[in-house]
């Protein structure tokens, strides 16, 4: 009968704290910190400087969300992981948001659980090459060894391209991009295949970045983005619109810069208001105050800075916005209207 | 006739010739080579190959060692500076020295920290690895575990405190109860541990600058560091629930005995890096929703349980090497079962299994180099990940390895021939 | 329950489940019971509450679904449209394959340095203990991937041997040493090899046969049938008719250089090369400590009753000292088994694609069906250690001492 009775209990505390786990947002709050899961290190999306600080485009999210939900864009705790741990981590509750190149694809939305909140980077998967092997395209590489970096989409998709174009390879899998640098390095790979921003961060870090070609083809379509758990629809939310903020931010002309300014006073641009809490009472609608957006842009800037300081063409890894840029310029970004 | 004949016949001695050295062959250096390296063809011959052996190792080695360069910043600049020549990038060590040994994350200004926590740790253990050394050195030893916490993860020094203050309330009470029997002392005293450090647990929330070092996480931690910790505290750890599950192996009640006996057998038959997996992966699903283990603490957990396996198996084997009349002998005494275990049984059995104890701790402290496979940065994951990958040391792999090497083998060996020294002390029988 | 908490008739009093001997061993069991029970339920309420928060199930469907991913060492036919189960099967013959050559290879070096570390050369002696010292007290881990760096950075790789002046060649024109692995001629079985190899298997069967004829003659008959020279006539001889009668029906196909790789011939991967020398040379130290000790353990008696008896050293080592010292070897050396092929599980360290690789590595990250995989991962790996161990109960059985 105690048996029972502690059972009883436990079900009842273990239900209870099932339903406190719900409100991410509450527990957040709590903590005072952001626990956001990254890559273990690549250079431009997140990687630990000399400091140790993390920085790239992926921790700028992190931050943006921290700045809207805590009011300080360094609260965040950075939980590095890998391919294989980083489902875990957040299904469990470790982290509370994903935000490291992670490929939104329908099984990992719908059979593992997740939300995708968005897309921040439009990629795809590339080959990389040594310049002296003169290889020009991917359909030249019969019988090539190849490096792929396991617990992602790569292996999957390069399957199925060798497979569609019948030629043979030799795959090698690797866990971490540091680890396939020294094999692709000294040879024992001829080419490195994962996402073509990865490859060019990858390429950055090189000595002779130069001696290496990135190949044209992009075999798949890797869009990647922030992701949380399925079932807790606020803090879904909240992460979307962090997200679309940058983006509508620059769209709009709202910077990093001219924000405080602009949030000052309801301006001209009723959008703009909206977005800055000025104007309507989005805000409250996501549970937070009216200068989320506000705290979000000044955190790190909009999309378009985040991506000019950490992986655009001036920083070493040099990606050009290609499907990256604003639909106003032919690219993909395209954020829902905030009304 | 006899006096001429001592005077003609002139060869006979009367003083004894002083003893004359052996020939040469069969003394000295000459001997010695004779019978330990040239006896035979066979022997002469393993001895030239082993001899060619040597020489190419060092003719090898030594100008690697000795042109080595300490002071350069990339490898780069090392090649340009050895222009050529055979020799190794040292720098890199000079270079990177505070990642080796305390990972990437850790703060450099408070690298004293867990230096200081090291040493203290060859001090803690003295009384427990000399048993001629000063007993109240003991205290130290009880002591060491809350510093080396504060040290290491920083926070106020009260937490520690705290769980030292409910452990000595705990013993009292154990003292207490112990009367009556050994298991209401035992509970009694757990729950007096858990009183003491619950009640008391306000204090340091309240007070969280208190005598407060800089908080380090957990994740924080990488590097040599990190070995040590996982090794050590899991060992600690282990040996207790070892202990336990030992006896209750040996134990006469069934269920507890399949209990036992499934789990050893369980831990020992998977590799620790699936065990490790589980840490990594699926732990996490098992705990309370909304609660969060860092990932130290369930490698930690892990380890020990698979450490507890393995010296439960020592500590059995130390059990049933013990003669039957030691267990009658106590029984005789009328002592119940946990006064037989606590005076004769354990104390032999432990001195019996120590150098199996220390093997698997050997072989635990090396295990600890898997945690670099679920990428954490322990010695083997800092080479592997951020130094290996950075731009700077990319392709330094001789220096890196044998740093590596170099430092395990000074560990491991120490600890193993300390072992020996220890079975020879510990030899009180007569053969 | 009611049988514990129900008096039985006479004076038992509720006290004596603590006090009395009789009865406190049921009070114990029943509570480790309760615990027991209590902490599964616990742990399992969790996960059934985690997993419900996340919205998963535990389902072991994903075997039968196509894997979509290529392994590059597979011993049976796979292809990236076969099913995960596929792909696993084929880790698990991976994982035996590396297991049973690091066996092999750690028991040759073992033995090979054991004896030598009882070596009457002090030279000899102490190369040996330095050996087994340096690399019982490094990981295996850090041996690993010390070999795969040699692959890596010192071995010349497919390219180098490529152009006119190229720098690096092949040896003997038929193996390739690269980065990439050992390149080695494969034997290409005409028609008609079937009877070389046949003739082959039989006059192995022969030689045993033979031997087993030399003994008996000395044990009957006291007759010494030299054994060497016919065993290694027998060996050659037939098979070597057999090739050239029927028109040397097996080739070898050498590899050669084409394209980015090598083509053709046996292909052992530097993964595979790096886990195998790795797990041999490690598990090897520790052979070779439990061959010295067993050699040991047999007492000086033996081997000069041995000596008075008349026999000669070979005589000695091979009917009265190794007999008795295998008795004390077998048993650590098949624990020794045991470890090395728990600790090839390391292969995820160098991208070899056992088990853990397959199963435990890429199917893992593809499904996200952590626990599903992880259990059957640890199922597999105690499969093995039950059977090992089984295999070691049946020897210890065997050979125990009979006792009078």
């Amino acid at each position: 009968m105690k048996k029972i009775a502690i059972l009883g209990a436990m079900t009842a505390a273990g239900l209870s704290a099932g339903v406190a786990s719900a409100a991410t947002l509450d527990d957040v709050k709590a903590r005072g910190k952001l626990n956001c899961g990254v890559t273990t290190g690549l250079v431009g999306f997140a990687a630990p400087n000399a400091n140790g600080e993390w920085e790239g485009f992926d921790v700028g999210v992190c931050r943006a969300v921290a700045a809207a939900v805590l009011g300080d864009p360094t609260a965040v705790e950075f939980v590095p992981t890998t391919g294989k741990t980083r489902f875990t981590a957040l299904a469990s509750g470790e982290i509370d948001l994903l935000a490291r190149n992670t490929t939104w694809t329908f099984s990992r939305d719908v059979d593992l659980g997740f939300e995708f909140v968005g897309i921040n980077y439009y990629d795809g998967q590339g080959f990389m090459v040594p310049k002296e092997l003169g290889v020009s395209s991917a359909k030249e590489l019969d019988g090539a060894t190849v490096c792929i970096q396991t617990g992602t989409t790569t292996e999957l998709n390069l399957a199925d391209y060798f497979r569609k174009n019948n030629i043979s390879y030799e795959p090698v899998p690797i866990e971490t991009n540091a680890e396939a640098q020294p094999l692709y390095l000294e040879g024992a790979c001829d080419v490195y295949t994962t996402d073509a921003s990865g490859l060019a961060a990858t390429r950055a870090a090189f000595e002779n970045p130069g001696d290496h070609v990135v190949l044209p083809e992009i075999i798949s379509k890797e869009p990647l983005g922030p992701l949380v758990r399925h079932g807790d629809n606020q803090w879904g939310d909240i992460n979307r619109w962090v997200l679309n903020a940058l983006i509508a931010a620059e769209e709009l002309g709202v910077t990093s810069a001219n924000v405080e300014e602009l949030a000052s006073a309801a301006g001209e641009n009723p959008e703009v208001n909206r977005l800055l809490g000025t104007e309507g009472t989005l805000g409250e609608m996501l549970g937070l105050d009216a200068d989320w957006a506000v705290r979000a842009i000044a955190a790190g800037g909009n999309y378009g800075e985040l991506f000019e300081k950490n992986i655009g063409e001036n920083t070493p890894i040099g990606l050009a916005r290609g499907l990256n840029a604003q639909w106003t310029e032919g690219g993909l970004l395209y954020s829902p209207p905030f009304r | 006739m006899s006096d001429t004949h001592a005077q003609t016949v002139a060869f006979v001695r009367d003083t004894m010739l002083p003893e004359q050295p052996p020939p040469a062959s069969e003394a000295g250096v000459i001997k010695w080579m004779r019978e330990n390296l040239f006896k035979g063809w066979f022997n002469s011959l393993l001895t030239i190959v082993s001899l060619y052996f040597i020489y190419k190792i060092v003719s090898g080695a030594y100008p690697w060692f000795a042109n080595g360069i300490w002071t350069t910043s990339s490898l780069a600049e090392c090649r340009e500076m050895l222009g050529g020549m055979t020799g190794a990038c040292f720098s890199v060590l000079t270079e990177r020295w505070n990642q080796l040994l305390f990972g990437f994350q850790y703060p450099s200004d408070a690298y004293w920290r867990p230096t200081l926590a090291f040493f203290g740790l060859i001090l803690a253990l003295v009384p427990v690895l000399y048993p001629k050394a000063a007993r109240q050195l003991l205290i130290v030893t009880g002591l060491y575990p809350f510093v080396a916490y504060w040290l290491i993860w920083g926070g106020t020094l009260l937490i520690p405190l705290m769980v030292l203050a409910g452990l000595i309330a705990g013993y009292f009470a154990f003292k207490q109860f112990e009367r009556q029997s050994f298991a209401m002392g035992l509970l009694a005293g757990a729950v007096a541990t858990i009183v003491v450090i619950w009640a008391g647990g306000i204090i340091p929330a309240s007070m969280p600058d208190v005598l407060a070092l800089e908080a380090v996480q957990s994740r924080n931690l990488g590097g040599f560091m990190l070995n040590m910790i996982l090794g050590t505290v899991c060992v600690s750890l282990s040996l207790p629930f070892g202990i336990l599950l030992a006896l209750g192996r040996q134990s006469s009640m069934p269920i507890i005995k399949w209990i036992c006996v499934i789990f050893i057998e369980f831990i020992r038959g998977v590799p620790l890096i699936t065990l490790l997996f589980v840490a990594n992966v699926v732990l996490a699903y098992f705990f309370p929703p909304g609660s969060n283990i860092d990932l130290v603490l369930r490698v930690i957990i892990m380890i020990t349980m698979f450490a507890s396996a393995y010296i439960a198996e020592v500590i059995r084997g130390g059990l049933a090497a013990l003669p039957r009349g030691q267990y009658e002998a106590a029984d005789s005494l009328g002592l119940d079962y946990a006064q037989a275990m606590r005076l004769i049984i354990l104390p032999q059995a432990l001195k019996i299994s120590i150098p199996g104890i220390v093997n698997v701790a050997v072989g635990l402290f090396k295990d600890t180099t898997l945690v670099s496979v679920i990428s954490m940065f322990d010695l083997v994951g800092m080479i592997r990940g951020p130094i290996l990958a950075s731009t700077e040391w990319n392709g330094v792999y001789w220096e890196l390895w044998g740093f590596a090497v170099f430092v395990f083998f000074i560990v491991c060996f120490s600890i193993s021939k300390y072992s020996q020294w220890l079975e020879r002390q510990l030899a009180t029988d007569h053969r | 329950m009611s049988t514990i908490t129900d008096p039985p008739a006479g004076s038992f009093r509720l006290s004596m489940l603590i006090n009395d001997t009789r009865y406190r061993s049921y009070t114990f069991q029943f509570i480790a019971l309760v615990l027991l029970i209590v902490a599964f339920a616990y742990l399992g309420l969790n996960l059934i509450a985690n997993l419900q928060a996340a919205g998963l199930n535990i389902s072991y469907q994903f075997l039968g679904e196509p894997a979509g991913y290529d392994i590059n060492q597979t011993l049976i036919p796979y292809t990236s449209q076969s099913t995960h189960w596929q792909a696993s099967l084929v880790g698990v013959l991976n994982t035996l394959l590396v297991a049973l050559l690091g066996c092999l290879m750690a028991t040759v070096i073992g033995v090979f340095v054991g004896v030598m570390r009882l070596s009457n050369n002090w030279l000899v002696r102490q190369l040996m203990s330095i050996y087994v010292e340096i690399f019982r007290n490094v990981p295996v881990l850090i041996w690993i991937l010390i070999i795969m760096a040699i692959f890596i950075a010192v071995l010349p790789q497919p390219r180098d041997f490529r152009g006119e002046d190229a720098e690096a060649s092949m040896v003997l024109g038929a193996f390739a040493f690269t980065g990439r692995g050992f390149y080695s001629p494969a034997p290409i079985f005409g028609p008609g090899s079937g009877v070389v190899v046949a003739v082959f298997l039989a006059s192995i069967a022969g030689i045993f046969a033979f031997r087993n004829y030399a003994k008996k003659a000395l044990y009957d008959r006291g007759q010494l049938i030299p054994t060497l020279w016919p065993s290694i006539a027998i060996f050659f001889i037939p098979v070597i008719l057999a090739y050239f009668v029927m028109g040397r029906p097996i080739t070898l196909d050498y590899p050669s250089l084409q394209g980015f790789n090598f083509q053709g011939g046996i292909f052992m991967r530097n993964s595979l090369i790096a886990l195998w020398f790795a797990l041999s040379i490690y598990t090897a130290a520790f052979i070779a400590e439990n061959v010295r000790a067993g050699i040991l353990a047999v007492s000086k008696g033996q081997t000069e009753a041995a000596a008075s008896l008349g026999l000669r050293p070979r005589r000695i080592m091979n009917l009265v000292v190794l007999p008795q010292a295998l008795r004390v070897i077998i048993p650590p050396l098949i624990s020794q088994y045991l470890n090395l092929t728990k600790n090839s599980s390391l292969a995820i360290a160098v991208g070899y694609m056992d088990l853990t690789g397959t199963l435990g590595g890429i199917t893992l990250n593809q499904t996200g069906r952590a626990i599903e995989a992880i259990f059957l991962l640890m199922l597999f790996y105690l499969a093995i250690s039950l059977a090992i161990s089984a295999i070691m109960n049946v020897y210890n059985n065997a050979v125990r001492l009979k006792e009078r």
